[in-house]
């Protein structure tokens, strides 16, 4: 079972650290088209931040609670990359093919960065939601009365 | 690459995955682990792949060793029970063998960075030259990954997704 850790110096430097993370996994997220990064390791790095909070603050804690509401939006990362490539589907061309996109008022390589940057947001919430799940998936077999080490 | 620093990595790399195979302490060992990955990530900077070394560094180094700890904590800490047999003979003579025979045939790889080698003129010119005007983005790994193999990447996503679908099932039962 996960506790609040009684350490004032971690408790302290947690809360500077995940605001901080998270600013980062934004950057990291949105600047990956011009530099290294992108939704992959975007998602994962909001994760750890959200994963710090539970288990530095413990259950019953806002960082907890936001991180297990954020379970309950498991898949929707994996619908909304499905999604991009349906709307190219809709409009006519191909599964995937973000030129196809019917956008009025852009030209084709702005579609196709839309498409990249909306499926990046997809698999960053994916890989964000999948991280903290299984954090809580393990947190919650202490839970049920396993070797309390 | 003038600096010569790619020695004492490889080795601190090779050390560090003996350490993490050898050491008792499972604790110890989750944290060679984490440090093997770092020096990993090193590498692959140093190979010029920052995109991997940052992926590496945050999966490898950080989310794995939260995994492999709350694990360990759910289990006991101490591999006391698992007693290592010495390796068959068969392994001992063959497996140096076959690498050195794997060193023998890394010579006839391409140099590192040679602009003639195969993987440098099939696809990759074409990902080089066209991505900025085909999709306004610079970063030709991001392009290649969401754009031109976006299909790759929605298998990979799917298959992220499965892993945390089963935790779920395995480790949650009748805990909602």
């Amino acid at each position: 079972m996960i506790r609040a850790h009684e350490s004032v110096i971690v408790q302290m430097l947690s809360r500077l650290l995940v605001p901080l993370v998270q600013l980062y996994a934004m950057f990291i997220l949105f600047f990956g088209q011009y530099g290294p990064g992108g939704g992959f390791v975007g998602g994962v790095m909001f994760a750890a931040s959200l994963i710090l909070g539970m288990l530095v603050f413990g259950p019953e804690t806002p960082s907890w609670n936001v991180a297990t509401r954020l379970l309950k939006g498991d898949g929707v990362g994996l619908i909304i990359f499905v999604a991009v490539g349906g709307l190219c589907l809709i409009a006519g061309g191909e599964f995937l093919n973000y030129a196809e996109m019917e956008i009025p008022g852009l030209d084709t390589p702005s579609r196709r960065y839309l498409g990249i940057i909306m499926t990046q947001i997809g698999v960053a919430a994916d890989v964000a939601v999948t991280a903290i799940s299984i954090v809580y998936s393990l947190s919650a077999v202490q839970h049920n009365g396993g070797p309390d080490a | 690459m003038t600096f010569s620093l790619e020695m004492p990595l490889l080795i601190l790399l090779i050390l560090t995955a003996g350490g993490a195979i050898l050491v008792k302490d499972l604790i110890s060992a989750v944290f060679i682990l984490g440090s093997y990955s770092f020096f990993l990530a090193l590498v692959w900077a140093w190979l010029g792949a920052v995109d991997v070394a940052f992926v590496e560094a945050v999966v490898g180094a950080g989310l794995a060793t939260v995994f492999f700890l709350l694990t360990l904590f759910g289990t006991a800490s101490k591999d006391t029970r698992i007693r290592r047999p010495p390796p068959p003979i068969g392994a001992l003579l063959g497996l140096p063998l076959l690498g050195l025979l794997l060193l023998y045939a890394a010579n006839d790889l391409p140099q590192f960075g040679d602009p003639g080698s195969p993987a440098s003129r099939h696809v990759s010119p074409f990902y080089l030259e066209n991505s900025w005007d085909d999709s306004r983005t610079a970063n030709v790994v991001t392009a290649v990954l969401m754009d031109y193999r976006a299909f790759d990447t929605l298998m990979e996503t799917v298959v992220i997704f499965t892993a945390g679908i089963a935790c779920a099932l395995l480790l949650r039962k009748g805990h909602g």
